[in-house]
């Protein structure tokens, strides 16, 4: 059996094993190694067991010669998601980044957002995790965010990935706000059947979301392309975001509204773009996607 | 309480203001000139069509130029949950207003919010919890999750939940919990004219130093948070 695919899934792969496989060989110098933290007290008072990494890896490393800050979530523990140290982590990572200037972070967002375990916690690091976001965006540095992993990033970690510069994301990728399942608890299976799993990747997906515009890079699963993006993303400018970047923003997200608010599932919209069999996107490979999309 | 006799005890001096769509906006004067007010009312389940108004309205204050103040006025539920809003992918629209009042911060505008009924989630992520300042009212709920859904979702017992969150302030519902976790600033009790506009003549002294986000300093002061501003702090030492 041909088992290369596996080997090349960034999907597949722990945090861990998806820094090793894109960072040059022996570069990676993990900061907050395993054993120089406590594992988190919030969650051994709900006698659940802790990480010692508390499900995110952060560090610095090379990526082609290029100097550059990791943080990537480890979607296996408690869904990837943000709890009081794990967001200290992250936020202590993009602040030394402003001091540093390494050349960009390179994130890989692999979670459901908010852990619920340490809730208040999570929800307002999330917000000082947005706040250092732009901020490191504003000192010329960028974010060059992966979203491939088992969890997607949803809730707030769906709306920081977008504080980004740059999103690279595979067709397995999901960035949305409310899971399917939420909707579906609250809404009803008609609004959203989460275990129509065609449907969710064509509603969070990541050849929606990079033919709707909402991320910059569709990838194949695969470690090296997704280096290889990473790589032309870091030849890029970065932004400022200020007023005319967000009011042509704003004005991008007002033509999407008028043009498209209302449909339900992407497949509506692709007609709409006048793009051929729209049902067989789901079966096209990235360059084909994005062959459709440059037209 | 109803907002408009919340906002009429908070602005007495010509407060006018409208509610369209569960987006309310308006202005008043202070004894430190005119304030504009921006936000949304009746527990807003925010989606598109509100995150781009209130987007829309921040950034044409920034674009006058003038540095007016703006109050943030934070009651929603949360984010609307719905199909078409995700498609369209409804956490972008909300990292493009955390991203305009961000700018507000830099560009020299006071600011604050004022929950005046419930904060949830990421409705209160995507402006709220953006501002320089946050104030709530006694009466607010402030959460991410209620126990009992907590318990459900998280498989612990509500009872373990409900007796630790009566020592822990890390995850249980309530203004309280959130202002030892540094979000909050104050509460407030009773409201009067002044509220407003001493915090923002207290801003205006010192602006600058709103762009350093304080709140785990804060939150390990209240002992709420007890771990992140070490971590934070190792991080930026390693």
């Amino acid at each position: 059996m041909n088992n290369s695919y596996i080997q090349k899934s960034f999907y597949e792969k722990t945090a861990r094993n998806r820094i090793i496989s894109i960072v040059d060989k022996n570069s990676f110098v993990e900061i907050l190694k395993p054993g120089s933290m406590p594992t988190s007290p919030n969650l051994a008072s709900l006698d659940i067991t802790g990480s010692f990494d508390d499900g995110v890896i952060i560090g610095k490393a090379k990526i082609k010669d290029n100097f550059v800050y990791i943080i990537a979530q480890e979607g296996r523990f408690m869904g990837g998601a943000v709890g009081e140290m794990h967001g200290a982590k992250i936020v202590g990572m993009l602040l030394k980044a402003i001091d540093e200037k390494p050349k960009a972070i390179v994130f890989f967002v692999d979670s459901g957002g908010v852990r619920l375990h340490e809730a208040n916690a999570g929800l307002i690091t999330i917000s000082e995790i947005m706040r250092a976001m732009l901020k490191v965006r504003n000192a010329g540095i960028p974010i060059i965010t992966v979203i491939g992993g088992t969890n997607g990033a949803f809730g707030g970690m769906g709306i920081s990935a977008c504080l980004s510069t740059h999103i690279i994301m595979t067709e397995e990728g999901r960035l949305a706000l409310s899971g399917p399942e939420v909707i579906e608890t609250l809404k009803g299976v008609e609004e959203f059947d989460s275990k129509d799993r065609a449907l969710v990747w064509r509603v969070t997906g990541g050849k929606t979301r990079y033919l709707l515009g909402h991320v910059q890079v569709l990838v194949e699963d695969d470690i090296d392309d997704i280096t290889q993006e990473i790589v032309a993303a870091l030849q890029l400018p970065v932004a400022n975001v200020d007023l005319s970047y967000l009011q042509q923003q704003q004005d991008g997200l007002q033509q999407q509204y008028d043009q498209w608010f209302g449909k339900k599932d992407s497949l509506s919209i692709w007609q709409s773009m006048n793009i051929n069999n729209p049902d067989s996107i789901s079966m096209l490979s990235a360059e084909q996607v994005k062959a459709i999309k440059k037209g | 309480m109803q907002t408009q006799t919340i906002l009429a005890e908070l602005f007495p001096n010509q407060l006018e203001y409208h509610i369209d769509n569960w987006v309310i906006r308006g202005s008043a004067e202070t004894k430190v000139g005119k304030v504009e007010i921006i936000g949304t009312v009746d527990s807003a389940a925010i989606n598109h069509a509100i995150a781009m108004t209130l987007a829309n309205e921040v950034l044409k204050v920034i674009a006058e130029g003038k540095k007016t103040p703006i109050v943030f006025i934070v009651d929603t539920q949360g984010q609307d949950s719905s199909r078409a809003d995700e498609l369209l992918c409804l956490n972008r629209t909300f990292a493009h207003l955390a991203a305009c009042v961000d700018l507000l911060r830099r560009s020299e505008h006071p600011n604050l919010a004022i929950i005046l009924g419930e904060a949830v989630s990421g409705g209160f992520l995507s402006y709220g919890l953006m501002a320089n300042q946050i104030f709530a009212l006694q009466t607010s709920q402030v959460k991410v999750m209620d126990l009992k859904a907590m318990s459900r979702v998280t498989k612990i017992p509500l009872e373990k939940l409900q007796s630790l969150s009566q020592t822990s302030a890390i995850f249980a519902p309530g203004v309280e919990n959130f202002y030892k976790m540094g979000a909050v600033d104050d509460i407030w009790v009773e409201l009067d004219e002044h509220l407003v506009e001493n915090a923002i003549e207290s801003q205006q002294s010192h602006l600058d130093d709103f762009l350093t986000d304080k709140r785990r300093d804060v939150a390990k002061q209240r002992d709420g948070r007890l771990l992140c501003n070490e971590i934070v702090e190792a991080v930026l030492s390693a």
